[in-house]
């Protein structure tokens, strides 16, 4: 059987890429409206009330995939930006760059949604240990990549500094995910983890995969969104581009 | 109608639940609506800028 080749460098090049991603966003974004109706849906009403918590665990649904996607996104970001440095192709660079917003909300989400979990839970909103400590450097590192990127005039210099930041601190998302077994702390065990079985009821373990993969699909949807809007603004005098805008009119 | 109210309520933990379910969602919209946004201002400048684009490549083809 002859198999087609796609060849994939061609969508390194901004003007392939673009059309590309204008095609997948519908896709993703049908399915991030899907995942996160059903997840919810499941989360709210099937599963039952934790025996210990009662119902503020539910926040379980929205903080663990938010904390995920900020860990995930994080490396991510790393690993564009480094393909970025190493083979000096744009759309790289760009896509590292649409990245760190995300990453820098879902962040923001995981620590807002622990405080209001760990409010009625632990009776603070906040305390210095070591989970929450590096997931708050985790959020910085992100508003510092983004205004790194923003406060250099000269794209390709924003891009190398900024991929340098992603890369180095990229060491900051192993001290996260193993900081609940390296150190005393308030903060629970990991819920989910590689290798061994989950520590929730099957049911409530659902509603918190499918809550993942909708902020995954959301994630996606709204990278290609932002990759689209940098490659437009980044290449708005080549060729290709001014020509499509003027179809588009 | 009363089940309903019993669900809100959270059983007492209401705020917290929906505090958290709230604002993700809002900060999630929002991102969306921002990028729509810059989207259609992105297109609008390209239009602005349009005319000059022509000349030069009016230009292009003729040299």
């Amino acid at each position: 059987m002859a198999r087609r080749k796609i060849n994939w460098y061609k969508y390194t090049s901004p003007a392939n890429f673009y059309p590309l991603a204008g095609k997948l966003i519908p896709f993703f974004a049908i399915l991030t409206a899907l995942l996160l109706a059903v997840g919810l849906y499941v989360g709210f009403f099937v599963a039952p009330k934790d025996a210990v918590q009662g119902e503020a665990y539910r926040i379980i649904y929205i903080h663990v995939p938010a904390a995920w996607m900020a860990m995930f996104l994080y490396l991510l970001m790393a690993v564009y930006a480094g393909l970025g440095l190493a083979f000096n192709a744009r759309i790289w660079a760009m896509m590292a760059a649409a990245i760190a917003p995300t990453g820098a909300m879902f962040a923001f989400i995981s620590l807002w949604t622990g405080a209001l979990w760990g409010r009625p839970m632990w009776g603070t909103w906040w305390v210095w240990d070591a989970r929450l400590t590096s997931t708050l450097i985790l959020f910085f590192l992100y508003l510092g990549f983004i205004s790194l990127q923003s406060a250099i005039e000269d794209t390709r210099r924003a891009d190398r500094a900024g991929a340098l930041l992603a890369l180095v601190g990229a060491v900051n998302v192993p001290i996260i995910y193993f900081s609940v077994q390296w150190w005393n702390t308030l903060h629970q065990g990991a819920t989910l983890r590689l290798g061994r079985s989950a520590s929730i009821a099957p049911v409530m373990l659902a509603a918190l995969l499918i809550m993942i993969a909708a902020c995954w699909m959301y994630s996606i949807t709204v990278t290609l969104m932002r990759v689209r809007n940098i490659i437009m603004e980044r290449e708005r005098h080549a060729p290709w581009a001014a020509e499509l805008l003027g179809e588009a009119k | 109608m009363k089940a309903w109210a019993q669900f809100f309520e959270m059983g007492g933990y209401a705020f917290y639940v929906w505090g958290s379910y709230g604002v993700a969602l809002l900060l999630m919209a929002a991102e969306v609506l921002l990028l729509m946004s810059r989207r259609r201002r992105g297109s609008l400048r390209q239009s602005a800028e349009a005319p000059k684009m022509k000349v030069l490549k009016e230009n292009e083809t003729t040299t």
